[in-house]
C-alpha cells in the first residue's frame, strides 16, 4: 500500500522494542461485568464533574450520574445497572497516587439500559445541537490526555478548519487498543469520522497509521471502499513518538504547530481514531461513553489481549480476568511504557483515557541502575521531536537555574521520555524536566499573587492618601466657617454689652471655644501657682496657710468651672460634627478622659496629703474625688463608645489590627515552615533545598505585611502611640535577635557538617540580620522622635535622676566603642551587618541619652542659678578639691615619717573640703 | 510482589556510560596497532603504563571522595584519558613524563573539577600541553618509524623499550629517534617545501609510517561514528576547515605552506578529529554548535602550526576551544519545534 499524501519527518525519535504482537494474537473480547464501578469524577481535562444522583439512588446503565460543569468538563454516566453505595474520595489513576472524588456503583447484575435511542439522521440536526448530543454522551479524548472532545468540535465556529487528523499511530510500545479497534470495527471508525467531518468541514481528512499495523490499514482501506469520506490513510514509519499530536501533524502535513499554540491556530484538528468510535456509538446508537477497548499485557499476564471494559471496572477485576501472577508482577503500568503512570493501588479503575495495562515483571521492567554523571554526549538531543536541548536543560534544572530552562524552551518539552531511554548514564531526565516545571509554575503563582497584592497596596496606599487630603480640606472649610461665625458672634455680643461673657457664648449657642480655653488654662495655672505656694508654705512652715487653701479651694472650683465651660463648649459643636469630623471628636474624647483621670488622681493624692496632715478639708475632698470618679467614667465610656464607632478614623485602628492578625498568622507558619525545614536538613530530606526556598517566600511575605502595617501605621497619621512602640520594637527587636542568634548557629552546624544548604542558610541568616537592622533603626527613629517631644516621655523613662542619665551616658559610650573596637578588629572587607547594626544602634542610644542628660543639666544648672550657686564653678571648686586631695595623698604616701602629721592633717582638711563640695553638687545634679 | 511506584518512562535501552567509552576504546585499536607497527613496542608501553597510573589515580581520588570506587572506574574514562595520551606522547617518553601527565590529567584537570562530566578542558589534552611546555626535549624526540630499516634503523626490542623508558642504564634511544615531520618542517629554515623534503630524504621515506597511522585513526573514528558514539559535525567540521584553509594557502604560497594533506597526516590531526575534538564533556552540545567547535579547532590548528612556536598544535587548539564551548553554546540553540527561530544568547 502506497502513500498519495507525502510523509514529512520530524526530528529525532526512537525505536523501542514495540511488543504489540503479544497481544494482537486475540480479538477483542468482553470483559466480565464488574460487581462494582468506581467512576473518578474527573477522568478528563479540565473541571471535575458534578453528582446529580445521591447515595441509596438506583441507576441505570447509561444514565447520567454527574454532570459537567463549565465548557471544559465532561459528564459521567453509570456503566452499570445498581445502586450508588458511595460518593467518596477513592484512590485514582494519577502519577501522585492520590484520591479524589468517585462515585461507587453496585452493580445488581441485570446490566439495564436506560433508554436510549441515537439519532435517525443526524445531519439534519443544526450543529450546535450535535455538538450538544455528543457532549451529552460525556466523550472526551481516549488517546490519552483526555480533552473533552465537544470542546473540539466547536473549533470549526472560530477557526478555519483544513484538515483533520485522526490520530491511528499509537506509537507507544505494547498497546493494541487502537489497532484491535480498527481491525475490527473500522466501519464505526469511518463512521465518527464522518460525523466530525459533517461538523468541521475539513478540505482533507488524513488518518495517521504507523507502518507496523498492516491489518487494520486493510480493514480501513476495505471499509473505505463501502464509505462515502474522501480521506487519505497515511501510513507513517513506525518512529515513538509519531503519535505525539504534535509530531503527527508535522509527520502528515510538515507543518509545525507554533509553540504554546493549539493545532487549530494552524488550520488543524486532531482526533484519536477511539474517540470517533465513541462519537459514532453516541450519535447512531444514542449510547453515552461508559465504556472503551483496554489492551491487558506483559510478562505477568497470562492472557494478553485486549478488552471492551467497561469505565470503573477496579484493575483488580481485569486482571484477575487476564489470570496476571501476581507474584510475577512488579510494575503495573497504566498506559505505555514511555509515557504510562504506575500505580500501587489494584483498586484504582479503568478510565476513559485508559487504553493499557501493562503486568510487568521485574525482567522486562528492570530498576533503572544509578545514574552516572552526565557526560552531555548528546544523544538525548539526537532523539528529542521537540528539539530542544536536553542535556542543557538537565543541568538548568539540577542547577535550579530555571530562567535558562525557561530560555531553552523547557515548556515545549512534552515528556515523551525518548531522551531518558537513550540516556547512556541512566538519568532520570524527564523527572528533572518535570520538576523544573512544576517550580516554574510554582514561581509565577506566587509572583502573581505577589502582583496582585502590591497592585491592592498601592491602591490602598493612594486611597489613604485621598481621604487624608479630603480631611485636610474638610478641616480648612470648617475653620473658615468656624471664623465666619465668630465674627458675627461679636458683633452680636458688641450689640449686647452688658451680657456676661461666658453666659452669652452659652446662649448664643456657637461657643467661643478659644476663649473659654485661655480662661481654662489662666485658671488651672492660677490653682497651680496656689498649690506651690501653699506646699511652700506648709514646709516652711510659714504662717497663713489657712488663707492659702481657702485660696486654693476656691481657684481649684474656678479652674473646674472653666474647664467644664471649655469642654461642655467643646463638646455641643463637636456632636454637630460626629458625622464630618470623627477624629478630632475622638481624640477630643481621648483628652477628655486623660484629663478627668490626671484630676482624679490628683484629688486622691491630695486626700491622701490632707489625711497624713491632717488638715484640709478631707470631706469636701472625698466629695470632690467621687464627682471626679463618675466623670471619669462618663468620659472613658464617651472615649470607648466612639472609637468602637463605624467611623473612619477607626476603620485605620481596624486595618491595622487586622494586618496585625495576619502577620500573627504569618509568622506562625513562618515558624511552622522553617522547624519543618531544620528537620528536613537534619534529616538530609532532599526536599530541604525547596523547603528553604517556600521558607524564604513566607518570611518575605511576612515582610510584606509588616511593612504594609509600617506604612498604615504611619500614613493613618493617627496619633502614633510612641511609647507604646518603642516598647513593641523593642521586644520584637529582642525576638529577632533570639532568631537571628538561632539562625546562625544552625547555618554554623551546617558549614561544619558541610551541609548542602549551608548557602541557603547564610541567605536566611543575611535576611534575618536585614530585617533586625530595620527594626533597630525603627527603634531609634521613634526614640529620637519621642525625645524630641520633651516632657511626658522624659518623665517615664526610667533615667530621673541626673546621674543616673549620665551614667546611661557613659554606659552608652562605652558600650558603644567596645562594638566599634569588635567591628574595627574585624577583617577588613567582613561584613557585620549585624554588628554595624548594633553601633548604629548604640550610637543613637547614646545620642538620646546624650541629649536627655544635658536637657537635665541644663534644667538643673538653670535651677541652681536661680538659687544663687553657679553649677559650673561648683563642679570645677569640687574637682579642685579633688585633685588636691589626689594630691595630698601622693605626698603623704612620699613623705618622711616626721612630716607625716602635717601632711595627713592636710590631707583630711582637703577631704572634708572635697567631699563638702560633691556633696553640695550632688544635691544639685539629682 | 509490592507493586513499585516510578514515573516514566518504564522502558531504557540497554547500555551505559562505561559502553560508550568502551566502543572508544575499541576504536583506538587499529590506531594502537599502526603505532606499535610502525614505532615499535614504545607506544604500547606508554598506554599500558598510563592506564595503570591512571586507574590507581582514579581509584585513590574517587576513594578521597568518598565515593564508590568500582561504580566510577567502570565508566572507564580513566582509561580512555590514559590510552589517548599514551597515543600522543612519544614512544621512547620516559615513564616519568606518563606519570606526571597522568597525575595532571586524572587529579587536576579530572576530578579537582568534580570528576566526570563537570572537567571544562579535555584532560589527555591539558596534560599533553603541560607535558610540551615542561620537558620540550622528552616531548619532541620522537622514534623513527620502521620502514627506514632497509636504512639501517630498526626498530628497538621490547625489553630495549622497556629500559629505555623506565632508564634502565645503558639503553639508548638516541639512533632510534627523529623529530616529526611536523618538527622537521616547522623547523626548515630558510627552505621552501620543496627543498625541504629533498633535504630531509630519510623522512621523505618514512612519511608513509604517519600516514598509515592517521588512516587507522580515521577507520577508528568511523567506526564510532558507525556506532553513533559521537554525530559526524566535530569531525567532519575541523578537519574541512584545516583542508579549506591549508588549501587556500597552499594555492596561494605553495613554496611556504606544506599541501593540505600533509596537514591532514601528519601529528595528531586524525587522533584529534576523532577522538579528542569529539569528547563531548568539553566540547560544545548543539549540532550547531558542534560545526563551529570543530571549525574552529581546525582553523587554529593551521594558524599555530604555520605560525606559532609549536610544531604541532592539536592540542592546544583544542584546549582553546573548550574555552569557547560554553559560549558557541549559548549562540547555537536549536530551533526547537514550532519556534520561528532559535533562542540565543543566555538569560
Amino acid at each position: 500500500m502506497k502513500n498519495t499524501v507525502k510523509v514529512h519527518s520530524f526530528h529525532g525519535g526512537i525505536h523501542p522494542p514495540e511488543n504489540k504482537k503479544q497481544s494482537t494474537g486475540a480479538p477483542i473480547s468482553l470483559a466480565p461485568l464488574p460487581s462494582r464501578v468506581v467512576l473518578p469524577l474527573q477522568q478528563h481535562i479540565g473541571l471535575p464533574a458534578e453528582p446529580v444522583v445521591n447515595v441509596g439512588d438506583r441507576v441505570l446503565k447509561g444514565q447520567l450520574v454527574a454532570e459537567a460543569v463549565g465548557r471544559i468538563s465532561a459528564n459521567i454516566h453509570a456503566s452499570v445497572s445498581g445502586t450508588i453505595i458511595a460518593i467518596a474520595p477513592h484512590p485514582v489513576p494519577h502519577m501522585s497516587g492520590m484520591e479524589a472524588g468517585c462515585l461507587i456503583i453496585e452493580s445488581d447484575g441485570r446490566d439495564e439500559w436506560i433508554e436510549h435511542q441515537g439519532l435517525e439522521d443526524y445531519t439534519r440536526l443544526p450543529k450546535q445541537e450535535l455538538i450538544e448530543y455528543i457532549r451529552q454522551a460525556g466523550i472526551a479524548g481516549m488517546g490519552g490526555a483526555g480533552f473533552p472532545t465537544d470542546v473540539k468540535l466547536h473549533l470549526g465556529d472560530d477557526h478555519i478548519v483544513n484538515t483533520l487528523i485522526i490520530n491511528a499511530a499509537e506509537c507507544e510500545p505494547y498497546i493494541t487498543a487502537d489497532d484491535m479497534l480498527m481491525r475490527e470495527r473500522a466501519n464505526e471508525v469511518l463512521g465518527g469520522i464522518e460525523i466530525i467531518a459533517h461538523l468541521l468541514k475539513p478540505l482533507h481528512i488524513m488518518v495517521g497509521i504507523e507502518d507496523n499495523k498492516p491489518q487494520a490499514i486493510r480493514a480501513l482501506h476495505a471499509a473505505l471502499d463501502n464509505s462515502p469520506l474522501n480521506l487519505d490513510i497515511v501510513i507513517t514509519p513506525t518512529k515513538y513518538p509519531s503519535g505525539g499530536e504534535k509530531q503527527l501533524i508535522k509527520l502528515l502535513t510538515g507543518v509545525e504547530v507554533p509553540s504554546g499554540r493549539i493545532p487549530a491556530d494552524v488550520g488543524i484538528v486532531c482526533q484519536n481514531i477511539g474517540t470517533t468510535t465513541a462519537i459514532y456509538r453516541a450519535v447512531v446508537h444514542g449510547e453515552p461513553l461508559i465504556s472503551r477497548i483496554v489492551t491487558v499485557t506483559g510478562q505477568a499476564a497470562g492472557h494478553k489481549q485486549n478488552y471492551e471494559v467497561r469505565i470503573g471496572t477496579p484493575f483488580a477485576d481485569l486482571l484477575d480476568h487476564s489470570e496476571v501472577r501476581r507474584e510475577q508482577m512488579h510494575r503495573l503500568v497504566v498506559g505505555g511504557p514511555m509515557m504510562g503512570i504506575t500505580v500501587s493501588n489494584e483498586q484504582i479503575p479503568v478510565i476513559k483515557t485508559t487504553n493499557c495495562l501493562i503486568a510487568g515483571s521485574i525482567e522486562e521492567m528492570p530498576p533503572q541502575p544509578p545514574a552516572q554523571a552526565c557526560i552531555r554526549c548528546g544523544m538525548c538531543e539526537q532523539v528529542c521531536p521537540a528539539e530542544l536541548l536536553p542535556q542543557q536543560l538537565y543541568w538548568f534544572a539540577k542547577g535550579k537555574e530555571f530562567d535558562k530552562a525557561r530560555h531553552h524552551n523547557l515548556f515545549d518539552c512534552i515528556e515523551c521520555g525518548a531522551c531518558s531511554y537513550v540516556c547512556p548514564s541512566n538519568i532520570p531526565l524527564v523527572q528533572y524536566y518535570r520538576f523544573a516545571k512544576a517550580e516554574i509554575r510554582k514561581e509565577d503563582e506566587e509572583q502573581r499573587k505577589a502582583d496582585h497584592a502590591r497592585i491592592r497596596f498601592e491602591a490602598r496606599l493612594e486611597r489613604l492618601e485621598r481621604e487624608k487630603i479630603e480631611k485636610e480640606e474638610r478641616r480648612k472649610q470648617r475653620a473658615i466657617e468656624a471664623a465666619a461665625a465668630q465674627a458675627a458672634k461679636k458683633d452680636a455680643a458688641l450689640s449686647r454689652a452688658t451680657t456676661a461673657p461666658a453666659s452669652g457664648t452659652m446662649a448664643s449657642g456657637a461657643p467661643d471655644l478659644k476663649q473659654l480655653k485661655s480662661n481654662a488654662a489662666i485658671a488651672r495655672t492660677k490653682l497651680r501657682k496656689a498649690e506651690k505656694a501653699l506646699a511652700n508654705a506648709q514646709e516652711k512652715g510659714l504662717e497663713g496657710i489657712e488663707t492659702l487653701q481657702a485660696t486654693l479651694q476656691q481657684l481649684q472650683l474656678k479652674s473646674e468651672q472653666a474647664e467644664k465651660a471649655y469642654t461642655d463648649a467643646q463638646n455641643t459643636p463637636v456632636q454637630k460634627h460626629t458625622q464630618t469630623a470623627p477624629e478630632t471628636d475622638l481624640k477630643q474624647l481621648k483628652n477628655n478622659a486623660a484629663i478627668a483621670r490626671t484630676k482624679l488622681k490628683k484629688a486622691e493624692k491630695q486626700l491622701a496629703a490632707a489625711h497624713e496632715s491632717g488638715d484640709g478639708d478631707i470631706d469636701a475632698l472625698k466629695a470632690q474625688i467621687a464627682e471626679l470618679q463618675a466623670k471619669n467614667i462618663a468620659a472613658e465610656k464617651a472615649y470607648k463608645e466612639a472609637e468602637s464607632g463605624n467611623n473612619p478614623a477607626t476603620a485605620a485602628d481596624i486595618d491595622t489590627a487586622e494586618l496585625e492578625a495576619d502577620i500573627a498568622a504569618m509568622q506562625g507558619k513562618v515558624d511552622k515552615a522553617e522547624s519543618a525545614w531544620k528537620a528536613a536538613v537534619e534529616s538530609g530530606s532532599p526536599a530541604a533545598d525547596k523547603m528553604a526556598a517556600g521558607v524564604d517566600k513566607l518570611k518575605d511575605k511576612l515582610k510584606a505585611l509588616q511593612d504594609e502595617l509600617t506604612n498604615l501605621r504611619s500614613s493613618a497619621s493617627v496619633t502614633p502611640p510612641a511609647t507604646v512602640d518603642t516598647s513593641a520594637l523593642e521586644s520584637e527587636i529582642a525576638v529577632m535577635q533570639g532568631k537571628v542568634d538561632k539562625a546562625e548557629n544552625a547555618w554554623k552546624a551546617a558549614v561544619e557538617s558541610g551541609s548542602p544548604a549551608a548557602d541557603k542558610m547564610a541567605a536566611g541568616v543575611n535576611k534575618l540580620k536585614d530585617k533586625l537592622k530595620a527594626l533597630q533603626d525603627e527603634l531609634t527613629q521613634a526614640k529620637v522622635s519621642t525625645a524630641a517631644k520633651p516632657a511626658p516621655m522624659t518623665k517615664a523613662e526610667p533615667a530621673t535622676s541626673l546621674k543616673e542619665m549620665k551614667q546611661q551616658v557613659s554606659i552608652m559610650r562605652t558600650k558603644l566603642k567596645k562594638a566599634e573596637k569588635q567591628l574595627a578588629e574585624l577583617a577588613e572587607g567582613e561584613a557585620n551587618p549585624a554588628l554595624e547594626a548594633d553601633i548604629a544602634e548604640l550610637k543613637a542610644r547614646h545620642d538620646v541619652a546624650q541629649a536627655i542628660f544635658n536637657a537635665a543639666e541644663a534644667e538643673k544648672a538653670a535651677d541652681a542659678a536661680r538659687q544663687g550657686i553657679d553649677l559650673k564653678q561648683l563642679k570645677i571648686d569640687a574637682a579642685m578639691a579633688r585633685a588636691a586631695v589626689t594630691k595630698a595623698e601622693r605626698a603623704l604616701s612620699k613623705a618622711e615619717a616626721d612630716h607625716k602629721q602635717t601632711l595627713e592633717e592636710e590631707l583630711l582638711a582637703a577631704r572634708t573640703e572635697a567631699e563638702k563640695l560633691n556633696s553640695t553638687l550632688e544635691r544639685f545634679s539629682e | 510482589m509490592a507493586l513499585i511506584r516510578i514515573t516514566s518512562p518504564h522502558a531504557h535501552r540497554a547500555g551505559s556510560t562505561g559502553n560508550v567509552m568502551l566502543t572508544v576504546l575499541i576504536a583506538t585499536l587499529p590506531g594502537l596497532a599502526a603505532m606499535t607497527f610502525f614505532f615499535g613496542w614504545g607506544t604500547l608501553i606508554q598506554v599500558l603504563w598510563g592506564t595503570l597510573l591512571a586507574v590507581a589515580m582514579e581509584a585513590a581520588i574517587v576513594k578521597l571522595r568518598k565515593r564508590p570506587v568500582s561504580f566510577y572506574l567502570t565508566d572507564y574514562s580513566a582509561v580512555v584519558t590514559a590510552v589517548l595520551l599514551g597515543l600522543a606522547l612519544p614512544p621512547f617518553a620516559p615513564w616519568w613524563v606518563m606519570m606526571i601527565g597522568i597525575i595532571v590529567a586524572i587529579v587536576i584537570a579530572k576530578q579537582l573539577y568534580g570528576g566526570m562530566g563537570n572537567n571544562p578542558f579535555n584532560p589527555a589534552m591539558v596534560a599533553y600541553a603541560l607535558l610540551l611546555v615542561s620537558f620540550p626535549v622528552q616531548m619532541t624526540s620522537w622514534a623513527a618509524p620502521f620502514v627506514m630499516t632497509g636504512e639501517g634503523w630498526s626498530v628497538l626490542s621490547l625489553g630495549d623499550t622497556l629500559g629505555a623508558i623506565f632508564g634502565t642504564a645503558g639503553v639508548s634511544v638516541d639512533a632510534h629517534t627523529m623529530a616529526t615531520p611536523l618538527d622537521i618542517m616547522r623547523h626548515r629554515g630558510g627552505f621552501t617545501t620543496e627543498e625541504m623534503w629533498v633535504e630531509n630524504a630519510l623522512l621523505a621515506n618514512g612519511i608513509g609510517a604517519w600516514h598509515a597511522v592517521s588512516a587507522a585513526y580515521f577507520m577508528g573514528g568511523i567506526f564510532l561514528l558507525y556506532k553513533k558514539i559521537f554525530t559526524w559535525h566535530t569531525p567532519v567540521a575541523m578537519l574541512g576547515s584545516l583542508a579549506v584553509i591549508s588549501t587556500l594557502f597552499f594555492l596561494l604560497m605553495p613554496d611556504q605552506y606544506p599541501d593540505p594533506f600533509f596537514h591532514l597526516t601528519a601529528g595528531a590531526t586524525m587522533l584529534g578529529a576523532f577522538f579528542i575534538a569529539t569528547d563531548p564533556v568539553t566540547s560544545a552540545t548543539s549540532n550547531r554548535g558542534k560545526l563551529w567547535f570543530g571549525a574552529g579547532i581546525g582553523m587554529l590548528i593551521f594558524v599555530i602550526r604555520s605560525w606559532g612556536n609549536y610544531p604541532d598544535a592539536v592540542a592546544f587548539a583544542v584546549l582553546l576551544m573548550n574555552l569557547c564551548a560554553p559560549f558557541i553554546d549559548q549562540y547555537t540553540q536549536p530551533r526547537s519545534y514550532g519556534h520561528a527561530k532559535p533562542n540565543r544568547g543566555m538569560k
